[in-house]
């Protein structure tokens, strides 16, 4: 119950600072002052597929911005595809399929003459395993984004650039005097914040997390945990969870995702997370928030 | 308050580690058997070539000593035989092979395993792997009827260009107007041009091979930046492949070294030590040793085993050099958390 409360206030803290202005971290990154800070994502009436298998029916959520939209249900109810489709990572799988629209801040993402590499620049990702590049530095790997997008920056803000990310990503003090070791050195919790750090770096507007918590042990979820709320004024954050109370802590909204035997999977509810979780309108999510099943 | 008792004496358990050790299931004793046995053989076949071609090479060591190795004629009626000049004609024939093979092996791999649309990567996989059925022979008359026509005015070309660099001189005047066609076949270019056909294949299935196992998680890690297809082979899939490049190379090389139907076919012999590839006239230590074996006398016949004996080493010591590089980057290459 604690832990619902304390997101109302964290929700509210938020709004009140949504709309000042802020800087990303690649000033190279997002061109002009329009183009920074967190963005409004809308899935309009997505639907998708694997091969012939329907995985997702009609899906709609508005993920405002500068807020952490939490997407839970059981295992194999759609909302990892969901979130992969946010960032158009979906289609990397063979066979995969879509309908509908994502939009950021207004404009489809799957449009045509929108670069897929602009897309996922704009909308980051991180994984369930921590996938630092185990051939590269710590410091490389922050900056590894530059280097995969062709944005050159000069020694000094690149120096500032590993710093500002690792600061943010709350690994600064913990790694500030072995920057040249391997980023695969690192433990897991620090690997995944790594991880973070490396997706801050191109500086998205949201920051996509697909379970970032499930492979790490309670400290470092706390960690990475404390690192989300302090990231939420800064980037939009849409985070697939199967803790339930790590959706209760971290998200101010949330979307419950569930497919029944046999038929794709879909929303049932989604709202403020308080709601979702203490007065649920759907038997289903009642049953489901409270450990019934799943 | 517990009580506490007293321990019973217990037997001494000496504290030196024990032999671990469990029977075998029967079919796994069948199994183990036939299987290391098999094995074993597989070993004492290429053990026994080596001493072989040892035993065999013993009269010919003793009567020329080292001078088999400084000596590049092959004149056996005078009495004057060595290998330098075969040795080195070898490994520019090999190099020529390896410096084309190389860039086209590791960019086929790379479009099979990370831009080749998936209907059309097994018809590639098997094109490929076709190459490296077809008989060297083909190549062999592929590279005598069908290439060197065509080779000859690559050739000219880069000894016009290049010819103030040493390899790329040819002994004619380039830019004559009738230019002397025949300085530039036969050379150890248009046979190295052969043989990479050959080392293609061999390099290209191991690259694939290394090349389809960087971990995906990386890839998608690399993709989700912003990354292009380039991007995430120059960041993760080259990195992580690096031992298995090497390595397929090597063994490429390996394969190039000992190739001798194609090369006899398009080389003439020529026993010089000659750094001009582009020039007619060369000779490889296969080729030597399959031009010469049949007419061959009882001492002429050790004097060929002999330069058999010293490829064979050479050839050993580059694969086994490239199976050490492919079992150290396989340890440690990916992230195991």
């Amino acid at each position: 119950m604690t832990a619902v409360d304390d997101a109302v206030v964290r929700r509210e803290g938020a709004r009140s600072r949504r709309g000042a202005p802020r800087s990303t971290a690649a000033s190279t990154a997002a061109r002009t002052a329009a183009q920074r800070g967190p963005a409004q994502l809308d899935a309009v009436e997505v639907s998708a597929w694997f091969g012939d298998t329907q995985v997702l029916d009609d899906v709609s959520l508005a993920m405002p911005p500068a807020t952490v939209t939490a997407l839970i249900g059981p295992s194999g109810c759609g909302k990892s595809t969901f979130l992969r489709i946010l960032n158009r990572m979906h289609e990397s799988v063979p066979g995969a399929q879509l309908a509908g629209e994502v939009r950021l801040n207004g404009d489809d993402i799957y449009a045509a003459g929108h670069r897929l590499t602009d897309v996922r620049k704009h909308i980051g990702m991180v994984f369930q395993k921590p996938n630092p590049f185990p051939a590269m530095s710590i410091a490389e790997n922050v900056t590894a984004g530059l280097a995969l997008t062709n944005t050159k920056v000069s020694k000094t803000e690149r120096g500032e650039l590993v710093e500002r990310c690792l600061v943010r990503a709350g690994l600064w003090n913990e790694v500030k005097d072995r920057l040249g070791r391997p980023g695969s050195a690192l433990s897991g919790g620090q690997q995944q914040r790594l991880c973070i750090a490396r997706a801050l770096a191109v500086g998205p507007r949201v920051l996509l997390m697909d379970e970032p918590c499930s492979a790490l042990d309670p400290t470092s979820t706390r960690r990475i945990e404390e690192t989300i709320a302090e990231l939420r004024t800064e980037v939009t954050i849409v985070i697939v969870t199967h803790n339930m109370q790590q959706a209760a802590r971290v998200s101010q909204q949330a979307a419950f995702f569930l497919a029944t035997q046999g038929s794709p999977g879909g929303i049932v509810e989604s709202g403020p997370t308080v709601d979702l979780f203490n007065r649920p309108s759907d038997p289903r999510t009642a049953d489901y928030v409270h450990g019934r099943f799943g | 308050m517990t009580t506490t008792t007293a321990p019973p004496a217990l037997p001494k358990v000496p504290r030196a580690p024990r032999q671990l050790k469990a029977s075998l299931e029967p079919s796994d004793r069948i199994f183990h058997g036939t299987a290391s046995s098999i094995g074993m053989f597989v070993l004492i076949m290429t053990g026994a070539i080596g001493v072989f071609l040892g035993y065999q090479s013993i009269p010919t060591l003793r009567h020329y000593g080292l001078h088999f190795f400084t000596q590049t004629q092959w004149q056996p009626e005078l009495d004057k035989i060595g290998i330098a000049a075969v040795l080195v004609g070898t490994v520019e024939v090999a190099l020529v092979a390896m410096v084309v093979a190389f860039p086209l092996a590791l960019m086929m791999a790379l479009f099979i395993t990370d831009y080749a649309p998936k209907r059309i990567k097994s018809t590639l996989v098997s094109a490929i792997d076709l190459m490296a059925a077809v008989p060297s022979i083909i190549y062999g008359l592929w590279g005598f009827f069908l290439l060197q026509p065509h080779a000859i005015n690559l050739a000219r070309w880069l000894s016009q260009y290049l010819g103030w660099i040493p390899i790329f001189r040819v002994d004619t005047d380039p830019n004559a107007a009738v230019w002397q066609q025949s300085r530039y076949t036969s050379s150890a270019f248009i046979a190295g041009l052969a043989v990479s056909m050959m080392a293609i294949p061999l390099a290209c299935a191991l690259m694939r091979a290394v090349f389809d196992q960087a971990p995906l998680g990386e890839r998608e890690a690399a993709m989700a930046l912003g990354g292009t297809r380039f991007g995430v082979a120059r960041t993760v899939v080259l990195p992580f492949a690096k031992g298995g490049i090497i390595g397929g190379t090597m063994l490429a090389l390996g394969r190039a070294l000992g190739e001798t139907a194609a090369v006899l076919i398009i080389i003439s012999p020529a026993y010089i030590i000659k750094p001009r590839i582009l020039e007619a006239g060369t000779q490889t230590t296969s080729a030597l040793i399959a031009g010469n074996f049949g007419d061959a006398t009882k001492s002429q016949l050790s004097a060929l085993l002999t330069a058999g004996f010293v490829l064979f080493l050479i050839t050993l010591v580059v694969n086994s050099a490239a199976a050490v590089i492919i079992r150290r980057s396989r340890s440690g290459a990916a992230t195991e958390l």
